[in-house]
């Protein structure tokens, strides 16, 4: 018989769900929206030629798919780790030492282009316990809202992280 | 010519997208995405932590699913919504197939709307990030 082990989501876990994070701050500039492009290996020209892209009516440089800005980095903030971090928050009942990357869902509101500056704030949307071929695993799904200069909701991201 | 949603039918394959990723090219990615994670340019860090060698960022696989549906759409289509989900690793210096189907064609809040299922393939044939997307067409 399997032993049956109590849960791996803590009181203190399901307290953190739907919590919002500290405001992060995001920039775009022609300079980082071309090297994530280049990167990828994009051709279309509104990536890189400012007249391109207002030529096929955006404000600017355009952000490609799966670009949502360079985090203002500082130097003496530790690593972002609000409710929501891969290993932020409180821990579960029994350790989790390794992660992988589930997957990555963005939604689109409105256009993102180069002069923009995104704010955004995390929470957890949700905990799920499941067994699989990696043994016991923790499942959780993170949503990120991001807002631009003039607080208009430009995209949703979700990343599902997994613990096991 | 860009693609139009009448031209859109429901079962149709979008041109496909070969990759294949250079250590240079990983590189350039952990640049331009910011991920700096070691298994993505480090040998010995990589096979250090139990992997055979480099691995190619989920990210970028999801980047590159991005840029399938941008090439297809071009500019006179938007990009709504896509997302992946990351079922196997793919390494350097092997070709990544990016492919997609129409799996829906519809009308919604005023917009013409397609859905499509999206995923990269490795040289065995094996979906390793499967996805979806969500674009809006001109008529």
């Amino acid at each position: 018989m399997a032993e049956e082990l109590p849960p791996l989501v803590t009181e203190e876990m399901k307290a953190q769900v739907g919590k919002e994070s500290a405001p992060s701050t995001s920039e775009l500039d022609n300079t980082g929206i071309r090297m994530f492009a280049r990167s990828v290996g994009h051709t279309d020209p509104i990536y890189y030629d400012d007249a391109a892209a207002k030529a096929a009516g955006y404000r600017g440089i355009v952000a490609p798919p799966g670009y949502l800005g360079t985090p203002v980095f500082n130097p003496n903030a530790g690593s972002r780790r609000g409710p929501g971090g891969m290993f932020g928050g409180p821990e579960p009942t029994r350790p989790l030492r390794r992660v992988l990357n589930g997957g990555t869902e963005i939604e689109y509101l409105d256009d993102i282009c180069s002069g923009d500056v995104l704010t955004s704030t995390s929470h957890i949307a949700s905990y799920e316990e499941t067994k699989g071929s990696l043994g016991e695993m923790l499942i959780t799904v993170n949503k990120t809202v991001y807002k631009n200069q003039l607080g208009k909701t430009v995209a949703i991201s979700t990343g599902t992280s997994i613990r096991y | 010519m860009a693609v139009t949603w009448n031209d859109v039918s429901e079962g149709m394959s979008i041109p496909e997208l070969k990759k294949n990723c250079s250590t240079q090219q990983l590189v350039l990615w952990a640049a331009g995405s910011g991920d700096f994670y070691q298994i993505h340019y480090d040998k010995d860090f990589a096979v250090g932590t139990g992997l055979s060698g480099i691995i190619v960022h989920g990210a970028l696989k999801n980047a590159f699913l991005g840029q399938l549906v941008h090439d297809w759409i071009g500019n006179s289509g938007k990009l709504k919504k896509y997302g992946c989900s990351y079922r196997g690793m793919d390494f350097p210096n092997e070709d990544i197939i990016c492919k997609g189907v129409v799996t829906k064609k519809y009308e919604e809040g005023g917009e013409k709307l397609v859905d499509l299922e999206v995923w990269t393939e490795n040289p065995q044939g094996k979906k390793t990030t499967p996805g979806y997307a969500t674009v809006s067409l001109k008529s």
